[in-house]
């Protein structure tokens, strides 16, 4: 089934108690279906045991997941993707979010959850890799919300 | 820098963290949403973002957001970029092809396209490329085309994977993009470039077409990548020391699908994919996901064979790597090519080996596929050794496979019977319960076959019983060699082993030890009763506690053991004279009894068979006894055998009414195998009044000129009447004791 295939399915992250705190889906889903994935990639991936290895196969897919403080990190990928590059992927959108909010930690995803879709945005489209360099997309989200200010700004002033 | 939060937005998550029950988060979400639905309700009042952010956060929750979709539908059509920017990200969050709303947005992303500001251009691409149906993307494909060839990197990039979407949706738009995606390649921007080869795999994917002529852009590739290896410190892309990885993978896999099949292609890439394999530094993970692209494209490609070994080494390399991550996906991959790189995969089978004791799960199970397909004639012994090993100490979800996979391969390629034997013995010890269930016939027969190793097989398993019963299939197996070979057994001689001391009594312990144990299934007690009642025919002095090991089962509970033992009882019964030896005439030899076990259950209806065959030869018997061959509502017919020569015997059948009814027309037929001769005299009548007051006789002649084997059953035909109805009855004679 060739069509609808894509280097990445859907991208999730969760707390360790199995809180969603951001969910991307590549391919379009029932939600009932995601309701279903978000609940087997949880339950997985925080009954996976220390010391093993960051790759698990799940249906026809590959299941990418890493840890980063108190976030799980769970990329999902074709079978004939590379893994070692879905970790890699995986590590740029956290350097991403880190760059962004200075030393990002759990708490920034949930009252800024909007502003870490708007990174995701500017890394990945379409279940592809948009942009492989950092400064750019930092460069982006930066004026984008210089854009969003400005014309806050504007709009908020007082018509005289 | 960060932008200033929305504070309404804040404001309403700490409201909901802060409830201390679902119920109380319940709560606070309805009251939230309703205020929500309100604002929307209302005018423009500046805070609609915020207000459709608020929606979003509650739907991530898990709770129904429906109502937000116009709200997306409005927001993304208003001028302001804060609201585009949080209505697009809601139409991506909750709409998609299939809601009605998503056709509403078409417009607005149609005039967003050519905004004249690019982060407009760009909220209306990734919605595009995210949600775009097929309509959508028929709709917009002329203008993604002019955004590919006239526009900054920024919406270039971006318009590449909307392409890559559309393709996705609509095959046949591939064609359309073709020339443009080909004049990406000479772009210099990374963003733009890696956008462009994502779009030219899709399309070669797609069309065979698209792949000859994309094929052309080989050296140019071939170019592209020489520029990342060989450049020096680029600080825009360099991860760890390798300049876009990101960008170098997806080259490395579009020269894959160019050069498959293709020795032209593959030809021109060959030095390339050597330089990169050798030159990449690989003590990061990121050199190592760069490594692992370079080995998956040599091997799928015609590359050279020293570039192909180049490849597996770098496998086996991987696979002493610390990182257990590299070390899983080099099992992975040599799985994959160990067919048709055998050789070279056999070359690292020592370190393959040496993952069975990986600590990681995932590890250990691809090293014990790849070692199961690594065994061959020259290794098996060795490899064995280690199989063995790992079985003894491995997971329990790996032990059937482990123990399965270790029979196939003694299967193929034992070195010699006894060690195959030996080997299977200690799979059985080692994880009986986990074996495949045609193991036990099937070492049953590899056992009757290998007729030099019988008495060293019975002292094994006897042994072995001994020691454990829990393990059914040892059980099974150990229980029919000692009623086969039970008397191997009791000799005691066997070189091969340490000699032991059996006597009758300790081999039937050993057996009523299994009868009477809560660990033994009922398949399990069935050979071992059926064990017990051939042990009848091999040993002296018990047979009258097998009778009590075989009567006592006669009521078991089990319909199974039940009638089993019932059938031996009858057939204790019947045969009971032949057991009875005079010391100086009578030489008294059992041949063969050969009963095969009806292992009948219903998880993998193996039904070997149920043959029941007694052959028991008398030299002389002085007495002729008095066989009761049939008893039935009182009616009886016995038989009586004389011996008249080496070949010849009479047979007086003698029929009898105890009943209180008249049996009348009560006549007999026989059927014998045909190289006996039947010669059947007239009977002496044909009545047999009630309560016996008078017999039928009559007497065969029986000639078995050329000594056969009474094998088959002979029969008895009983006709009569009684109450006025017909009864037909078969009876199967097995023998005529002394033919």
């Amino acid at each position: 089934m060739l069509c609808l295939l894509r280097q990445m399915r859907f991208l999730l992250l969760f707390s360790r108690q199995g809180r969603l705190r951001l969910q991307k889906w590549f391919t379009p889903m029932m939600d009932r279906e995601k309701k279903k994935i978000i609940r087997d990639m949880t339950t997985m991936v925080l009954s996976r045991q220390p010391r093993t290895c960051n790759f698990m196969q799940w249906k026809d897919l590959k299941i990418i997941y890493k840890r980063y403080a108190s976030l799980y990190f769970c990329l999902a990928i074709e079978s004939q993707e590379n893994e070692l590059l879905a970790l890699e992927v995986i590590h740029r959108y956290v350097e991403l979010l880190d760059k962004y909010f200075g030393n990002v930690c759990e708490l920034d995803i949930i009252f800024n959850f909007e502003k870490a879709y708007f990174i995701l945005d500017e890394f990945l489209m379409g279940g592809e890799i948009q942009e492989t360099s950092k400064q750019i997309v930092n460069r982006s989200i930066d004026a984008s919300d210089m854009l969003q200010e400005t014309l806050e700004e504007y709009m908020s002033k007082p018509a005289f | 820098m960060s932008m200033s939060p929305s504070v309404p937005l804040q404001e309403m998550i700490r409201a909901i963290r802060s409830a201390r029950t679902q119920c109380e988060e319940r709560g606070v979400i309805q009251r939230e949403c309703a205020a929500i639905r309100a604002q929307f309700r209302q005018a423009d009042n500046g805070g609609r973002s915020h207000n459709l952010a608020k929606l979003l956060y509650v739907h991530m929750l898990g709770y129904p957001a429906h109502f937000g979709q116009m709200e997306c539908v409005r927001m993304i059509a208003s001028s302001r970029y804060s609201e585009k920017r949080v209505g697009y990200l809601g139409a991506m969050m909750l709409l998609d092809e299939k809601q009605d709303a998503s056709l509403l947005i078409t417009n607005s992303i149609k005039n967003d396209l050519s905004h004249s500001n690019q982060y407009v251009q760009s909220l209306a691409l990734c919605t595009l490329a995210c949600m775009g149906s097929a309509e959508m993307c028929r709709d917009l494909a002329p203008e993604i085309d002019r955004l590919l060839r006239a526009s900054n990197s920024y919406i270039k990039k971006k318009a590449a994977l909307c392409a890559v979407h559309i393709v996705r949706k609509v095959h046949e738009l591939g064609e359309l993009f073709a020339p443009a995606a080909r004049s990406l390649l000479s772009e210099k921007n990374h963003g733009v470039l890696h956008g462009a080869v994502v779009l030219i795999t899709e399309l070669c994917e797609r069309s065979s077409e698209s792949l000859e002529r994309f094929r052309k852009t080989v050296p140019d590739l071939v170019q592209i990548m020489k520029g990342l290896v060989i450049s020096g410190y680029s600080p825009e892309h360099d991860v760890a020391g390798i300049s876009d990885p990101f960008l170098q993978v997806r080259l490395l896999r579009l020269l894959r699908i160019l050069g498959r099949n293709n020795e032209t292609a593959s030809d021109a890439m060959n030095d390339l994919l050597a330089q990169v394999a050798t030159n990449t530094d690989s003590t990061k993970t990121v050199g190592n996901a760069v490594l692992y692209e370079t080995v998956l494209t040599v091997l799928d490609i015609k590359s050279e064979s020293g570039l192909r070994v180049l490849a597996v080494n770098i496998l086996g390399r991987f696979l002493l790597n610390n990182d257990r991550n590299i070390r899983y996906i080099a099992m992975t991959s040599l799985q994959k090519i160990v067919g048709t790189d055998h050789n070279a995969v056999q070359r690292h089978r020592g370190t393959i080996v040496d993952c069975l004791k990986d600590q990681d799960a995932s590890v250990k199970r691809r090293a014990l596929d790849l070692s199961l397909a690594l065994v061959s004639a020259s290794n098996i012994r060795s490899m064995m050794k280690e199989l063995l090993l790992f079985l003894s100490s491995c997971p329990p979800e790996l032990r059937s496979q482990a123990a399965n996979g270790i029979f196939t391969a003694a299967e193929r390629y034992a070195p010699s019977k006894r060690w195959h034997i030996d080997t299977i013995l200690h799979v059985l010890i080692t994880a009986g319960g986990d074996v495949r269930d045609e193991t036990v016939p099937n070492l049953i027969q590899l056992i009757t076959n290998t007729s030099e190793l019988h008495c060293y097989t019975v002292h094994k398993l006897y042994r072995a019983l001994l020691s454990d019963i829990s393990q059914q299939s040892l059980v099974q197996v150990a229980c029919w060699c000692i009623g086969e070979y039970g008397d191997l057994l009791l000799r005691g001689d066997c070189q091969e082993v340490e000699p032991m001391q059996v006597c009758e009594d300790d081999v039937l312990d050993a057996l009523e030890t299994v009868l009477q144990s809560h660990m033994s299934s009922t398949a399990t007690r069935g050979f071992a009763l059926t064990a017990t009642m051939k042990l009848s025919t091999r040993i002296t002095d018990n047979v009258d506690r097998i009778r009590s090991i075989v009567s006592i089962y006669g009521s078991c509970i089990d319909l199974e053991l039940q009638q089993r033992a019932v059938e031996y009882n009858a057939l204790f019964k019947k045969y009971d004279h032949m057991r009875y030896a005079k010391k100086d005439s009578t030489h008294f030899c059992c041949c063969g009894v050969i009963l095969f076990c009806s292992v009948n259950s219903f998880a993998f209806n193996v039904i070997l068979g149920f043959m029941l065959l007694l052959t028991i030869t008398f030299v002389s018997a002085p007495t002729a006894p008095t066989v009761t061959v049939y008893e039935k509502d009182g009616v009886t017919l016995t038989i009586v055998c004389e011996k008249q020569s080496d070949s010849a015997m009479t047979v007086t059948l003698t029929g009898f009414n105890s009943s209180d009814c008249d049996v009348s027309s009560f006549t007999l037929q026989a059927a014998v195998p045909k190289s006996v001769q039947l010669h059947m005299k007239a009977p002496s009548g044909d009545s047999l009044p009630a309560g016996g007051a008078a017999k039928v006789t009559q007497v065969v002649l029986l000639n078995n000129p050329n000594k056969v084997r009474l094998q088959n059953r002979q029969m008895l035909f009983i006709y009569l009447v009684c109450r006025g109805s017909t009864v037909q009855e078969t009876v199967q004679v097995d023998s005529f004791p002394g033919l």
